[in-house]
C-alpha cells in the first residue's frame, strides 16, 4: 500500500530535516509510533501503539540522509511488516518556509495479522499520514498539537468520526 | 459552570458543564461578563449547519476576565479584562503572518472534515460546529481561549461591556464589509440586511467616506436604526422594488458597492424564487438561500464591488455568473479577520467615532438564551441584538 502527502511549513529548511533526523521527536507527530531509538549505524528501533494496548516493534535502517534535502528509510528483513518510506524538503517560494513531501509503502500481510496492521498504520493510510504532516506543522509553527474539546488529542482522523461534544472535557 | 448548549434543531438547553480547563500551554481561561447571541448563531439554531453534536456549547461573542493563564501567555495576566474575536489563530503561520486571522493553518484540529465540504479548511472558530473545530462557544460562565497570547484584546475599565463587547465579531466585521468596498469619495453603498451586521456595516461605511448609504430591509424599526446611526436611506423591500429605488438614488448608474449582510437564510419577497430556494433546501439539493446575494450582484454597477459578509455554508443555486463575468464585478469575502481590527476599531470607540452598543435591544441572563434566540429570530419586540449576562 502506498500513501503520499504533502504540507508547507513556515519554518526554515534546515530547522525542519533536523527535527525530523532526531528520529526520537517522530512520535511527538506521528500518534502511532510510540517510541523511536537510533540503535548506531543509522539503524533504530522502532515501536507502534497497536489495538488493545500491544505494541509492534521492527528495526530500520536510513537508507538516504542529504542534510536539509531527503531522508529515506526502511525497515530491516525480520520486520513483521515489510514497509519503508522517505520525506524530502524542499524551500518554498518566499523564502521563509518548507515544501515537506513524505512517500509511504507497505505491505500487509494477509489474515488476522493484516487487521492487526490495518489497524496500526491507520485503516485509512493516507489520512494517518495526512493528520501526521499537520501536527508536524502545528508543533513546528504554533510549539503544540492544537487541541479542542471536540478533539482533545488533536487532530486524528479516527476522532473526526466520534467528536466529544463541544464542552469542556472536565 | 452553565452554559447555553445545542440540544438539536431549535433545541436549546441551558444546561450544568464542566469548568473548562486549560489543555495547552497558550491557553488562557476566561470569566465570562457579557455574551451575545449572533445571527450566524441562529443557522446553527435552524439546523443549516452540519456537524453540529447533542451538547455543543454555543456563542462565540465575548468577553471577561482571564482567571487562568498557560505557562506560555506573557501577554495577558490573571485579572486583565479581555475581549475575545471568534476566530481562533495562531499567530504563526503563512495566513496569521498576512493577517488573514481567520485563515488560520492550525487552529482547526477537525480541518479534514473542512476539507472534504470546501476544498482547504478555515480557522477554527469558538461554538460553530465540529467541522470548524469543535470547541465550546461563549455563551457560558466560563471559556478556554487557545492562542490566548494572539486573541484577546486588554480593555481599560473605563468602557462599558456594553461598548467593546461588539469586538468580538460583529463591529470588526461590519467595518470589513465596508472596508472590501473600497470606498472612494462620492460612492453609493448600498446594504442587506439591517441586522446588527448590517447596521454596523453601514455605519463603518460613514466613517470610511462613502457620499450614501442605503439599507435595504422589510423591518421599519431596523430600518430607522439605519437612518438614525448611519444617516442610510431605507429601503423597504416588501413596500418598493429594489432594483427601481436603486436606479433612482444612482441615477442609473447602480451602487458603487454592495454589501450582503443577510447570509444564507435570506428572506425574499417575491414568492417563486423563495419556493424555488426553499424547496431545494428541504430536499438538501441546495444548502443556502442566496436571494440577497444575487439581488447586491443584479443591482450593482458596472465594475462595482459586491462584499460578502454575511455567512454562507454550503452551494447555492441560480447564481448570476453571467451578470459577474459580463460586468467586471468584484466579489470580496471572508469571515472577518477580526484580530486585525481590535486595535484600531478600540480606538474609534475611545475617540468617541461610534459607539456600537445601539445595536443593543435586548440584555437578558444567560438562562434565559434559549427564548433569546426564539425572539431573535421571531424578530419579536423590535428585536435587534440581546446580550446575555452569565
Amino acid at each position: 500500500m502506498q500513501a503520499r502527502t504533502a504540507v508547507t511549513i513556515k519554518r526554515p529548511v534546515e530547522e525542519v530535516y533536523a527535527f525530523w533526523r532526531d528520529l526520537t521527536n517522530l512520535p511527538a507527530f506521528m500518534y502511532h509510533l510510540k517510541s523511536v531509538e537510533p540503535t548506531g549505524n543509522g539503524r533504530s528501533h522502532w515501536t507502534a501503539n497497536g489495538p488493545a494496548g500491544a505494541t509492534v516493534d521492527w528495526d530500520a535502517e536510513l537508507v538516504e540522509d542529504t542534510p536539509g534535502q531527503r531522508i529515506a528509510w526502511r525497515s530491516l528483513e525480520g520486520a513483521k511488516v515489510s514497509n519503508s518510506g522517505s520525506v524530502t524538503f524542499t524551500p518554498a517560494p518566499g523564502g521563509d518556509g518548507t515544501e515537506v513531501r513524505v512517500e509511504l509503502s507497505y505491505d500487509p500481510p494477509g489474515g488476522a495479522l493484516g487487521k492487526v496492521v490495518a489497524k496500526l498504520f491507520g485503516e485509512e493510510p493516507q489520512q494517518q499520514i495526512s493528520d501526521d504532516l499537520r501536527r508536524l506543522k502545528q508543533v513546528l509553527e504554533t510549539g503544540e498539537v492544537v487541541l479542542s474539546e471536540g478533539s482533545p488529542e488533536g487532530t486524528r482522523f479516527a476522532r473526526l468520526v466520534r467528536q466529544r461534544p463541544a464542552e469542556p472535557v472536565g | 459552570m452553565r452554559a447555553n448548549c445545542w440540544m438539536g434543531k431549535t433545541d436549546l438547553e441551558v444546561r450544568e458543564v464542566p469548568d473548562p480547563t486549560l489543555l495547552n500551554a497558550r491557553d488562557a481561561i476566561v470569566r465570562i461578563t457579557s455574551t451575545a447571541i449572533c445571527g450566524s448563531d441562529l443557522h446553527l439554531y435552524n439546523g443549516y449547519i452540519p456537524t453540529m453534536r447533542k451538547g455543543d456549547i454555543l456563542g462565540h461573542e465575548f468577553m471577561g476576565e482571564v482567571v487562568e493563564v498557560g505557562p506560555a501567555v506573557a501577554n495577558l495576566k490573571v485579572g486583565d479584562r479581555v475581549v475575545v474575536p471568534f476566530p481562533i489563530a495562531c499567530g504563526n503561520c503563512f495566513a496569521c503572518e498576512r493577517e488573514l486571522y481567520s485563515l488560520c493553518e492550525n487552529s482547526n484540529p477537525n480541518a479534514a472534515v473542512a476539507e472534504k465540504l470546501m476544498g482547504h479548511s478555515p480557522a477554527g472558530i469558538f461554538g460553530y460546529s465540529h467541522m470548524l473545530g469543535g470547541y465550546p462557544g461563549g455563551q457560558a460562565e466560563y471559556a478556554r481561549v487557545p492562542f490566548a497570547d494572539v486573541g484577546p484584546i486588554k480593555v481599560e475599565d473605563d468602557l462599558t461591556d456594553e461598548q467593546v463587547l461588539f469586538l468580538s465579531d460583529i463591529f470588526p466585521t461590519g467595518y470589513m464589509g465596508a472596508e472590501l468596498c473600497d470606498i472612494k469619495p462620492g460612492d453609493v453603498v448600498a446594504v442587506w440586511g439591517a441586522g446588527p451586521v448590517g447596521l454596523l456595516a453601514m455605519a463603518s461605511a460613514r466613517l470610511l467616506g462613502a457620499e450614501r448609504v442605503v439599507a435595504i430591509d422589510r423591518f421599519p424599526y431596523r430600518l430607522r436604526l439605519a437612518a438614525e446611526h448611519a444617516d442610510a436611506e431605507p429601503i423597504n423591500y416588501e413596500e418598493t422594488d429594489v432594483a427601481d429605488a436603486l436606479q433612482w438614488i444612482t441615477a442609473g448608474r447602480g451602487p458603487d458597492a454592495c454589501i450582503d449582510a443577510v447570509g444564507l437564510e435570506a428572506h425574499q419577497s417575491s414568492r417563486a424564487l423563495h419556493a424555488y430556494d426553499r424547496t431545494k433546501q428541504v430536499a438538501r439539493l441546495e444548502t443556502d438561500r442566496p436571494h440577497a446575494l444575487r439581488e447586491a450582484i443584479i443591482s450593482c454597477r458596472n465594475g462595482g464591488t459586491v462584499s460578502v459578509i454575511g455567512v454562507y455554508g454550503g452551494m447555492v443555486d441560480k447564481f448570476p455568473m453571467g451578470s459577474v463575468m459580463n460586468r467586471s464585478l468584484t466579489i470580496r469575502t471572508g469571515q472577518c479577520h477580526a484580530q486585525r481590527y481590535l486595535r484600531p476599531l478600540l480606538d474609534r470607540i475611545r475617540n468617541g467615532e461610534i459607539d456600537p452598543s445601539f445595536v443593543i435591544s435586548h440584555t437578558l441572563p444567560l438562562d434565559q438564551a434559549p427564548q433569546g434566540f426564539e425572539m431573535f429570530r421571531d424578530k419579536e419586540d423590535d428585536c435587534t441584538k440581546i446580550v446575555l449576562k452569565p
